[in-house]
C-alpha cells in the first residue's frame, strides 16, 4: 500500500534527471527491487501507470523492475545463504547472528530516454 | 525511431528523504526540540496512551502533538480536549505514513508554545512509516495485546527501527494467548537495544515508566 507513495519519489528523482541532462521525454525507467524490501513489483508498475501517464515526460513510460535476490550473511561461519528460503537462523551452523547483506533496496537503476 | 539512450542513476528511493529528515533532527537539535515519532497499527490505543502520559508530564515539561491521518481531525481534538495541550491535525492526503519533509511542514504550522516535546502520531500502519525517516529523534511503537505476540515476527522493519516498544492493553491478557516473555523475545530479535515496556492505557499501569523514559530522553537531548 505505500507503493504510490515510492512511485512520486521515483518520479521526483526522473524529472530532476532528465531536466539536469536536458531529456524531453523518458521512455523507461529501471528499478532494482530487493526481494526482501516490502515492495510489491506488481503494485509498483499498476500505480507507475496511473502516476506517469500524468505527466508529459512520462507518457506511456515503462517501468521495468529487477528482482535483487535477498542474502544474509552468518557472522559465526561467514557463509551466505538465500533469505527468503531460511530466514534468520544460519542453515549452516543454526546461528542466529545474522544479518542482510542484500536484497532490501529500492533503487533507480537507470533510466531510458 | 532514435537510438536509446540510457542514463545511469543508481540511486535509493529513500535517499533524499533520508538527508531531509537528518537535517531536521539536526535543527530540532539546536533548538532543543524533542521529536517522537508514535507508530502501531490502527487501534492499539495511541491517543489513549498519549492523553494519559501527557497528563503525568504536562506540568514538568512543555508538550504539543501532531496527529497524522488520511482524513479527519477527531484525535487532534480528542488529544486537546483532555490535556489542555497544542495538537495540530495532519492530513496525509491518501499516504500511508508520513516521511521528513511533511513532518517539517506539520512543524511550521504548530503553534510549538516553545515545546520541549513534540509527538508525532504517524498513521496506524506497521509497513510504510517503519521506511520513511521523518527526522524524529527517536521511534516508539505501540503492540496491543489483542494482535498477538508474534507481531515483531511479522513486520521486521517496524521493530528493528524501534527504541521502544509499548505493550498496551495488558489488562486483557488473561483473555488472549499473548505470552510477553515471547514477544520480549521476538522484538529482542530484531532489535538488541529496543526497550519493552508493559502498559495499559485504559488502567494507567506502566505509563509512569513511559513518562519517565519520554522526560530522561528530553533532558538529555537538550544537553
Amino acid at each position: 500500500m505505500h507503493e504510490l507513495g515510492i512511485v512520486f519519489y521515483i518520479i521526483k528523482d526522473v524529472k530532476q534527471v532528465a531536466e539536469e541532462n536536458h531529456v524531453g521525454h523518458v521512455s523507461a525507467v529501471v528499478m532494482d527491487i530487493g526481494e526482501v524490501s516490502t515492495v510489491v513489483p506488481e503494485y509498483l508498475t499498476d500505480c507507475w501507470r496511473w502516476a506517469a501517464d500524468k505527466e508529459e515526460l512520462l507518457k506511456g513510460c515503462e517501468l521495468k523492475v529487477n528482482t535483487v535476490p535477498a542474502v544474509t550473511f552468518c557472522d559465526d561461519c561467514r557463509q551466505e545463504y538465500e533469505t527468503v528460503r531460511y530466514g534468520r537462523k544460519c542453515p549452516h551452523c543454526g546461528s542466529e547472528h545474522t544479518w542482510l547483506l542484500r536484497g532490501n533496496e529500492v533503487e533507480i537503476k537507470e533510466i531510458e530516454v | 525511431m532514435d537510438p536509446v539512450k540510457v542514463i545511469e542513476i543508481k540511486k535509493s528511493v529513500f535517499a533524499d528523504n533520508d538527508k531531509d529528515a537528518d537535517e531536521l533532527r539536526r535543527e530540532l537539535k539546536k533548538r532543543g526540540v524533542f521529536l517522537l515519532n508514535l507508530m502501531s497499527s490502527p487501534g492499539s490505543g495511541k491517543t489513549t496512551t498519549l492523553i494519559r502520559t501527557i497528563n503525568l508530564i504536562k506540568d514538568k515539561i512543555r508538550v504539543a502533538v501532531m496527529e497524522a491521518d488520511i482524513d479527519s481531525d477527531v484525535d487532534a481534538v480528542k488529544i486537546r480536549e483532555a490535556t489542555g495541550i497544542p495538537s495540530i491535525q495532519l492530513h496525509t492526503g491518501g499516504m500511508c505514513h508520513l516521511d521528513a519533509e511533511m513532518t517539517r511542514q506539520g512543524l511550521d504550522n504548530v503553534d510549538l508554545g516553545g515545546a520541549d516535546l513534540v509527538i508525532l502520531e504517524n498513521v496506524g500502519n506497521l509497513v510504510c512509516p517503519a521506511e520513511f525517516d521523518t527526522g524524529a529523534v527517536r521511534n516508539a511503537m505501540i503492540l496491543s495485546v489483542p494482535e498477538g505476540d508474534d507481531k515483531p515476527l511479522k513486520y521486521p522493519l517496524m521493530f528493528s527501527i524501534c527504541d521502544l516498544v509499548l505493550v498496551n492493553k495488558i489488562d486483557v491478557l488473561p483473555w488472549f494467548d499473548f505470552d510477553l516473555e515471547k514477544c520480549k523475545e521476538y522484538v529482542r530479535m530484531r532489535n538488541p537495544k529496543a526497550r519493552v515496556l508493559p502498559v495499559c492505557a485504559k488502567t494507567g499501569e506502566g505509563l509512569d515508566a513511559f513518562a519517565q523514559w519520554l522526560l530522561d530522553e528530553v533532558r538529555e537531548w537538550k544537553r
